[in-house]
């Protein structure tokens, strides 16, 4: 199996690395997080659901598996290059035109808090084609809308074969709005972010 | 160029023209709020409203209704009674009992929207026997949000939000024994409303009015750019008593060394910090 030309040189013209997920999506976003190397020159983003009041171990959980430095993001954190960034649960992650975070408390958007398309759509505005976005496997429709606005701005906006999915709604959802550029199995997606 | 989204975009020069309008028409300077966030709230605007954007500036210089619910848009009122419990269990903790010793405590809430903050901090002094002798200002830039705060009423829909913050925090019995239940709404007791007065202040033209024992402003920074974030800092600062009590929003630290060095953190996790130096 190999990754068609368009895909590597769209992963190495990116900056960012976004990755949305929801129900079913902690086990592959897992396996992303000890994927990455310290070399890796990008900075990573995660917003994956969670719900308010779980002090989750999510974090420790990551950072005791990762290479690479991994932040729950405060608000005007400075976007840094082999850092691991995680939406914290119950705020919005926004970026700023200054490669820095902001955050956001207004209302959940389908019913998540924090939303990928917030984010999503905000990275689409500051990075435009520089990103590269991967939507996983969850139960509702956030991140499709986002991932559009991605596309939109020529970023590499990959779906995960809806197949593969433990809940398959979330990047069927993506694929049916026409934001995904490209459809990928796991396999394939965890190749990509071993280059 | 977004057809499923006719009335959501909106670009940077478009959203600096629209801060200039509203800054020249009605005297709100939206100039050092985050760009991000505020670009959201407009699309939300046009959305919600099927409006161009030129539609947008017409309305918001020509309709007073449409300019209160863009200020309502614009300045997040999203809030909780206990939200975030363990900044109140840490409050408890680590500053009522030094605010105890004080005569008279003064406690500001700034940007209280509704007034959940405001009833939870009078509760949690109620519950610590400081009520009596403590008074909480709940300030923020809309009167239309005040209006709210000042009747206390909430729908016991988001009642059964709080009580599950509650239950976290550690105070005694269930949030319900704070309130009256009247069909589909929670009404605060009302001695939770002596002591209390909501006024007007806005964080970025207002200045010092009075001096506190503690200060609470959680999640209002994130909408501020950081220049204007240390501008404020200065305020609060300004208004504090020797010794009194900052708190900012869990995800809110203090960033610049220059505050850094003026305040001593009482709570790393929860932005707890105390003044020090003069």
């Amino acid at each position: 199996m190999a990754l068609n030309k368009d895909i590597v040189q769209r992963w190495h013209n990116s900056q960012v690395v976004l990755i949305g997920g929801s129900a079913g999506s902690f086990k592959p976003i897992f396996r992303a997080v000890k994927n990455f190397t310290d070399s890796l020159n990008k900075s990573v983003i995660i917003v994956i659901h969670r719900k308010k009041n779980f002090f989750s171990e999510i974090e420790k959980l990551f950072a005791e598996n990762s290479r690479m430095l991994l932040k729950e993001i405060s608000d005007k954190d400075v976007i840094r290059n082999n850092t691991v960034y995680i939406a914290p649960a119950n705020y919005h992650v926004l970026i700023e035109s200054e490669k820095v975070f902001s955050l956001d408390v207004s209302d959940a958007v389908w019913y998540s808090k924090p939303s990928i398309d917030v984010t999503f759509e905000s990275a689409a505005d500051v990075y435009g084609s520089q990103c590269t976005a991967i939507l996983l496997s969850g139960a509702n429709q956030d991140g499709a809308e986002g991932l559009l606005k991605l596309k939109t701005a020529g970023a590499l906006t990959i779906v995960q074969d809806p197949d593969e999915a433990d809940m398959a709604e979330m990047p069927l959802s993506a694929i049916h709005l026409g934001a995904a550029r490209y459809i990928l199995s796991n396999d394939e997606i965890f190749e990509l972010l071993k280059i | 160029m977004d057809d499923a989204n006719p009335y959501g975009n909106i670009t940077t020069p478009q959203l600096l023209e629209l801060i200039d309008l509203v800054k020249r028409v009605h005297g709100f300077d939206f100039s050092q709020y985050t760009k991000a966030s505020l670009k959201r709230r407009l699309a939300r605007i046009m959305q919600f409203k099927k409006l161009s954007f030129y539609d947008l500036k017409h309305v918001l210089v020509n309709d007073q209704q449409i300019f209160q619910d863009f200020l309502e848009e614009i300045t997040v009122n999203v809030t909780e009674m206990f939200r975030d419990p363990s900044f109140y269990k840490s409050l408890n903790n680590h500053v009522l009992p030094y605010l105890s010793s004080y005569q008279h405590i003064k406690i500001w809430s700034a940007g209280c929207s509704s007034g959940e903050e405001v009833y939870s901090l009078a509760i949690l002094l109620k519950e610590a026997n400081l009520r009596q002798k403590s008074f909480i200002y709940g300030t923020d830039i809309n009167t239309e949000v005040l209006k709210e705060a000042r009747m206390g009423i909430y729908s016991l829909r988001k009642i059964k939000t709080y009580a599950e913050n509650y239950s976290f925090t550690g105070l005694p019995g269930t949030i319900t024994d704070h309130f009256t239940i009247m069909y589909d709404a929670a009404s605060i007791h009302s001695e939770y409303k002596q002591n209390t007065l909501f006024s007007v202040h806005n964080l970025i033209s207002d200045t010092v009015f009075n001096e506190f024992q503690l200060i609470s402003c959680r999640n209002v920074f994130i909408y501020f750019e950081s220049e204007l974030q240390e501008r404020i800092l200065e305020l609060f600062y300004k208004s504090l008593c020797p010794l009194g009590f900052l708190c900012l929003g869990s995800k809110e630290a203090i960033r610049s060394d220059f505050f850094r060095k003026r305040f001593k953190v009482i709570d790393q996790k929860e932005n707890i910090y105390q003044k020090i130096g003069t």
